[in-house]
């Protein structure tokens, strides 16, 4: 039997987790020995029987209850500082992150990479990049969650939420879902395995090295995203220029679009999700809305193909 | 001719549930959260069984998850919510600032009923099948995916809400319009501090709670969409809901318990309280800013990362007042004459309970370091610190403290002394191997587990099964002194407190004469004290 006491760190951000819980801790176990102590020196020495002094008795004290609320003030405010920075960090990826789209289902993760590799329960990916994960769920909420990493992020259906890390060394490490999501909620997960950047492209180039394949394997996601945008007719009203029904889609991704009835909102990934679903949430200037609903015919891991190929649509 | 005492008055069953006597009802609410605790341990104890191995063994995947939620929504609501205050603060409330009764008497009987037909609908729930979906009630996964009877379990908890807040409400008003001549806001007992504070929480946070379950309920009947983004709604509007009373709660079952360590410690260190002033002004503070923390339990949904940032701040805020109770307690050792009867000994427990467990929550509020452990065994550990090693301990310690007060008998202190020494070791061994567990990654509500983490679980069980034990032995030695105990004078601890100034157990109407009062709370000179 084993028993481990600390996890294996295996990000670049875990080491950093880490140092934040070590300082945390010694914190709290200096004031635990300092309570601890205090109560049993003091439980000792004034014990009913002991003869110990106890002439002029003290109530109150200003000066102790300001140094008892400003000290402990002031060693929170340095946690709270730390622990911000760290989170901010963890929320803002690397601008050269590697996308790998992820939906949560009851109980599985269906996983796609950018370069068109689909997997499920399992995350390939090299060393020393930073992979920012695209993520939903098709019903419940779930939460991805890699130990080894020291990261987290909740996954909610009607939404994308996103997180990235960078692994720091070879290996395969847990993967667990940790939100509450149904029976089978234990047994949602399986293994990131991070790879040496030539294995990863090994793994990215083989056709059966234990990812599910995709029926197009072989394409890339923005590849097969440009086929359902096809087959779904959507050139026929985008077309490219000011020809279409609708607006053109060059360049959208990333762009201020500007709505009716004023305000504008930035095209993430979330409005093109929305906006395929839920054409007349957020109606753009100019444009009378008359496109239909696409939901129902699409489902997460298509919408998620369609937003990677509007997101390689290159403005002129 | 010396009035009968309470319990002597009126033998009839109808003098029982019919009646109005605060310290009757007090009762009734003792047996009744007594019942759901075995009931919440109980699902505990399955749980602790099916941990022990890294696969399933006892019990199926579904099984566990109704256990958990069994165990959390009896816990939670029909016991820790109802514990002290109801229990204690009805019993001890009216008596410790003079009064005859509680401002509204039938309002209070109401109230019980109202705890009862809650917890007949949430043991409906569980016995017709149960429900999987924690006690947290997440949606879209309970207003539309779950198959148990979510709807029954919510009405349970919505109507043994109305119990909270009338119960809120009676306090309220008994504090302000019920004490006796001379007793001042500033010479009012700590306990009843807290219970003021914890009321504002059960008036102004539980009809949040009912809203929220009440959409969930119309979300999961007539599919309006609230919650579900399928229909429109917003899942983590749900979360904002359910947490901004939640975490008040999580004051609900902890000030009272503070409330009652700030009795016990001066009394067995026969010394005035250090910091009056200090520790029931925190009280309030823990009962405002409490109110401003809930999104902590939010930081990874996808709230954003500006809320995070605000509630962490606040949450570190929060911890302040809280250190500020503990060490004006050991502020008041200093300088006592230590008595370490059995309530004494509670109370130090609590201390060091609730400092682990507040400690640990320095961790949870910093935003990177809750990123790793949130939703791990490292939250379970920490909440049941505050919730078990804190409130639970404070509850027992007030139980034994007032015990004399209520039943007019002595139990054994030796026996006290060893249930407190043996709830205190199980219940570290049970927890503190779930802080390391928390930070390995275990996620909660696991029905398995990779088998790396099973020697901590197995000690996590086996502390577990020492704190039952721990839990079962006041039962017999408490039940043994209602027969065998020595009678209790008025004031076997040799108390200050208007309670102690009426007879054990006290007569009907509390006292035969008005008291007055002319002097703060806390009056112990440090004498060497025989106690009963």
């Amino acid at each position: 039997m084993t028993l481990p006491l600390f996890p294996v760190a295996a990000s670049t951000l875990a080491p950093r987790v880490d140092a934040l819980m070590l300082y945390v801790l010694g914190i709290v176990l200096t004031f635990i020995v300092l309570v601890g102590g205090f109560i049993f020196f003091f439980a000792l020495k004034y014990h009913h029987g002991s003869r110990a002094d106890r002439s002029s008795p003290v109530y109150f004290s200003l000066p102790l209850e300001l140094a008892w609320t400003v000290i402990p003030l002031v060693l929170t405010l340095s946690i709270f500082f730390w622990g911000a920075e760290l989170f901010i960090a963890m929320r803002e990826p690397p601008a050269d992150a590697l996308e790998v789209y992820v939906v949560g289902r009851q109980w599985m993760w269906d996983i796609q990479h950018a370069e068109g590799r689909r997997e499920v329960d399992a995350l390939h990916l090299p060393v020393g990049r930073p992979v920012k994960l695209l993520m939903t769920s098709a019903d419940v909420i779930h939460s991805f969650f890699v130990p080894a990493f020291r990261v987290k992020q909740d996954v909610l259906p009607g939404r994308y939420t996103t997180m990235w890390f960078q692994a720091s060394k070879p290996g395969r490490y847990h993967l667990f879902c940790s939100q509450y999501c149904g029976t089978s909620h234990a047994a949602m997960g399986g293994w990131v395995t991070a790879l040496s950047p030539a294995d990863y492209q090994r793994w990215l180039d083989g056709a059966s090295a234990g990812g599910v394949a995709d029926s197009a394997s072989g394409e890339t996601m923005a590849e097969s995203g440009a086929r359902l945008f096809h087959r779904l007719n959507c050139a026929a009203c985008h077309r490219d220029g000011a020809s279409g029904a609708g607006p053109a889609l060059a360049g959208v991704f990333g762009r201020a679009v500007q709505l009716e009835g004023g305000g504008t909102v930035l095209a993430d990934e979330s409005y093109l999700r929305e906006s395929i679903l839920r054409p007349n949430a957020k109606i753009v200037k100019g444009w009378p809305p008359r496109m239909p609903t696409y939901e129902g015919q699409v489902d997460e891991a298509q919408l998620q193909q369609l937003v990677a190929y509007l997101k390689s649509l290159k403005g002129a | 001719m010396e009035p009968l005492d309470y319990l002597h008055d009126g033998d009839t069953v109808s003098s029982w549930l019919l009646t109005t006597d605060h310290k009757r009802i007090g009762l009734l609410y003792l047996f009744s959260i007594t019942f759901f605790f075995f009931i919440g341990g109980f699902a505990a104890l399955l749980m602790r069984l099916e941990l022990l191995t890294p696969a399933g063994h006892l019990v199926q995947a579904e099984t566990y998850n109704k256990l958990f939620t069994m165990h959390g929504v009896t816990m939670v609501f029909f016991f820790l919510i109802p514990s002290i205050p109801s229990v204690l603060g009805n019993f001890i409330l009216p008596l410790m600032i003079g009064a005859d009764d509680m401002a509204f008497p039938r309002m209070n009987l109401l109230s019980w009923y109202l705890f009862m037909a809650g917890g007949f609908f949430a043991l409906s729930a569980m016995i017709l099948g149960g429900v999987d979906t924690g006690w947290t009630f997440y949606a879209p996964y309970s207003s539309v995916y779950s198959n148990t009877r979510v709807i029954t379990m919510a009405v349970g908890i919505i109507i043994a809400g109305f119990s909270s807040i009338f119960t809120g409400l009676n306090f309220i008003a008994t504090i302000h319009r019920l004490r006796a001549p001379g007793l001042t806001w500033s010479r009012l007992p700590l306990f009843v501090w807290s219970l003021y504070a914890t009321s504002l929480i059960f008036v102004l946070g539980t009809p949040v709670l009912t809203m929220s379950l009440v959409l969930i309920a119309l979300e999961r009947l007539f599919g309006i969409g609230v919650f579900n983004p399928a229909l429109g709604g917003d899942p983590l509007l749900f979360q904002h809901l359910f947490w901004f009373y939640s975490h008040p709660a999580v004051y609900i079952m902890i000030l009272p318990s503070m409330g009652v360590v700030s009795e016990i410690i001066p009394c067995f260190a026969r010394k005035r309280i250090f910091g009056y002033g200090f520790i029931a002004g925190s009280s309030l503070a823990i009962a405002l800013l409490g109110f401003l923390v809930w999104g902590h339990h939010m930081f990874v949904s996808g709230q954003s990362l500006y809320a995070g940032l605000v509630f962490s701040l606040f949450s570190f805020l929060v911890a302040i007042p809280s250190g500020v109770k503990v060490f004006n307690w050991i502020a008041t050792l200093h300088k006592g004459r230590i008595y370490l009867r059995t309530p004494m000994i509670y109370a130090l427990g609590f201390i060091g309970l609730f400092t682990i467990g507040g400690l640990t929550g320095l961790m949870l509020a910093a935003l990177g370091l809750d990123a790793h452990v949130h939703d791990t065994y490292f939250i379970i550990a920490h909440f049941h610190y505050i919730m078990v090693g804190g409130a639970v301990m404070g509850y027992l310690g007030g139980i034994h403290f007032w015990w004399p007060k209520i039943t007019g008998r002595l139990y054994s202190d030796f026996w006290g002394r060893v249930s407190a020494v043996v709830v205190f070791i199980g219940f570290n061994l049970t927890f503190f191997p779930q802080f390391l567990l928390g930070y390995l990654g275990m996620p909660r509500r696991f029905y398995h587990y990779p088998p790396e983490f099973q020697v901590l679980n197995v000690l996590s069980t086996a502390g577990a099964s020492i704190l039952g034990v721990g839990y079962l032995i006041p039962l017999v030695y408490l039940a043994w002194s209602l027969k065998y105990g020595r009678k209790a004078g008025p004031n076997p601890w040799k108390a200050t407190g208007l309670e102690w100034t009426t007879a054990s157990p006290p007569p009907k109407e509390n006292f035969t004469q008005i008291p007055l009062v002319d002097s703060g709370p806390y009056r112990y000179e440090g004498e060497e004290v025989a106690f009963d």
